[in-house]
């Protein structure tokens, strides 16, 4: 009896608790380094916990760097993405998943190769085409593309589409409805979660994007928070106090996205098993 | 003439459904061919010129790819990124693993540690690396802070070139509850009939890991090892912000260059020397590296990769 507690309640529990402090420390320890004051960051040996929760630091980041501007900035951006993503998306899952055509299986290979081409190879000359376009520092190389469809977002719908009867569909069919009515009318609403899956993923995906804001803005107004961010490390490396307040402050729309929408985050993980 | 139908051999309602399903792709195949095809051509016509953006680009031949092979960062930086694909993407691959059989675990609160374990991952890149930043600080971070305590050796992570390197697998792992999530989600897939079966025949816990959990879980081991290979092939803000992000002189590789990486070394050409004629030829030069790494694993897969069902 007492081996079998061990085995399946002590064991568990402790490795449970100690990756758990492996996952949760690095949080704490960024908040408390956020409201210590510089002195106590350096003092040998290092503590902890700060004296006092010195909330002006993140007063001092704030004014330091015009954060809110960079939110917003950010925030523009991600909600374009969604969007477009919202508008392609499903419509082409639709046509590799729904509609007999002969392109259908084409196209479904084509999304997957895609999804394993390095971006690289297309970066540059997309780079040459937005520069002649003249869209160098706006926002639209960042969000043209979500208009088209992504690949993994396609195949995520597709994979959700496979799981829905067709007899859902037929009996519209066999009513009369055109493909676009069934598509908008009944297919849609019945992908909702998945559709709010891809909005989310689409969200972070923006949110936490570095290197395409790094390259199509050079002028500091348009930042998105990413790459203020990564500014104020270059001007301010040596406060981290500050930093780490402006870290906290960046990590706080994913949590909080996170804590409310955690069972679509849980979905992603799911729609890959289906593939084969 | 005859109808359409007649002359393809398709019925009309083979082409009705042709027409509709071309038209519900379109925005994709549109955007395939505007931003992935026409690229993917010209990157490899600019691969052959000298490029500057200002002046038109010049044919240059293979001039571009003769002198990389005799370019120091193009090693540097192949060798900084094969450490991260063959000794980093295995160990995050085997502690996803893990974290996904732990979260497997029948206990109460299960889904209170789920949620702790992925909440890293959904941090951004940015925000996780300054802040392991400050947690490897050789003098007041937390690891060597607990490293001293313990009585362990105390690296400068950061500041030594042989640790940057670990110090950014250490930071993957943090983030590593991702993949446990899709390998989580694969397990609670595997047919519980198959241990039970085992059990019977007396197959204790290793051998039915081995020889039922690895099987099944084999298709997504594969997918996750290719998309990680790929990943690493790629990896820029880690090392962009672990490395300081541009210093002074322009360089962007950390010490000794130990972390510069493939795609920081092609991103510095293009876009801080503005060779894009030579940096579209180091992206073909990846894009060969991947193809061939990806088609040996597929091949090889078929030796280790079940499929259910067959």
């Amino acid at each position: 009896m007492t081996a079998k507690l061990l085995r399946t309640k002590v064991f568990p529990h402790t490795m449970l608790i100690l990756f758990s402090i492996f996952f949760l420390f690095p949080f704490v320890w960024l908040v408390f380094t956020s409201l210590k004051t510089s002195n106590e960051i350096f003092a040998m040996p290092p503590r902890i916990l700060p004296e006092a929760f010195h909330w002006e630091n993140y007063v001092a980041a704030l004014e330091t760097v015009p954060f809110p501007q960079y939110m917003w900035n950010t925030l523009v951006i991600c909600v374009i993405c969604i969007v477009g993503q919202l508008f392609a998306a499903p419509l082409v899952a639709y046509s590799i998943s729904r509609i007999p055509w002969v392109g259908s299986k084409i196209i479904f290979a084509i999304v997957l190769a895609t999804m394993i081409l390095p971006f690289q190879v297309q970066l540059i000359p997309q780079y040459i085409i937005f520069a002649k376009l003249g869209w160098i520092n706006t926002i639209l190389p960042l969000t043209i593309g979500a208009f088209f469809g992504a690949p993994f977002y396609i195949f995520l719908l597709r994979q959700f589409l496979m799981g829905v009867p067709k007899e859902l569909s037929e009996a519209a069919k066999i009513d009369g409805a055109s493909e676009f009515r069934i598509y908008r009318q009944i297919i849609l609403p019945t992908l909702k979660p998945a559709l709010a899956t891809v909005a989310l993923f689409t969200f972070v995906g923006s949110y936490t994007d570095f290197m395409g804001p790094l390259i199509y803005l050079n002028d500091a107004a348009k930042w998105t928070i990413t790459v203020g961010l990564q500014g104020f490390q270059q001007d301010h490396g040596a406060q981290w106090e500050q930093l780490m307040a402006a870290s906290t402050i960046m990590a706080i729309p994913m949590i909080l996205l996170y804590f409310f929408g955690q069972k679509y985050f849980m979905q992603s993980g799911s729609a890959f098993t289906g593939f084969k | 003439m005859k109808p359409l139908a007649e002359r393809t051999g398709y019925t009309r309602r083979q082409w009705h459904y042709f027409w509709l399903g071309l038209l519900f792709a379109s925005p994709w195949i549109i955007g395939f061919l505007v931003f992935t095809v026409y690229p993917f051509f010209s990157s490899l016509y600019f691969s052959l010129t000298a490029y500057d953006l200002f002046n038109p680009p010049q044919w240059v031949g293979l001039d571009n790819y003769k002198q990389i092979m005799s370019d120091e960062r193009f090693y540097k930086s192949i060798n900084n990124t094969l450490f991260m694909a063959f000794i980093s993407v295995p160990i995050s691959l085997a502690s996803s693993l893990v974290i996904a059989l732990m979260l497997n675990f029948k206990v109460k609160g299960i889904n209170f540690y789920r949620t702790i374990f992925y909440l890293p991952a959904v941090i951004p890149v940015v925000a996780s690396a300054l802040l392991w930043t400050w947690m490897l600080n050789p003098d007041f971070g937390l690891i060597n802070m607990f490293l001293r305590a313990v009585g362990l050796p105390d690296p400068a992570w950061l500041m030594d070139p042989r640790y940057t390197k670990p110090s950014l697998i250490l930071m993957g792992l943090w983030g590593s509850g991702a993949g446990a999530l899709i390998f989580l989600a694969a397990l609670q897939g595997v047919p519980q009939q198959y241990y039970e079966a085992a059990q019977v025949d007396g197959a204790n816990g290793w051998h039915r890991f081995w020889r039922i959990t690895i099987p099944a879980l084999s298709p997504i081991i594969l997918f996750q090892l290719i998309m990680g290979l790929i990943g690493a092939f790629q990896i820029f803000t880690e090392s962009y912000i672990l490395a300081g992000g541009k210093s002074v002189s322009g360089s962007i590789g950390g010490p000794d260059q130990s972390l510069l990486f493939y795609a920081v070394n092609l991103y510095q050409e293009a876009f801080m020397n503005l060779k894009m004629g030579y940096a579209s030829a180091l992206a073909w030069i990846l894009f060969i590296i991947v193809m061939a790494i990806t088609l040996v694993l597929l091949k090889t897969s078929r030796r280790w990769v079940y499929y259910g069902g067959e």
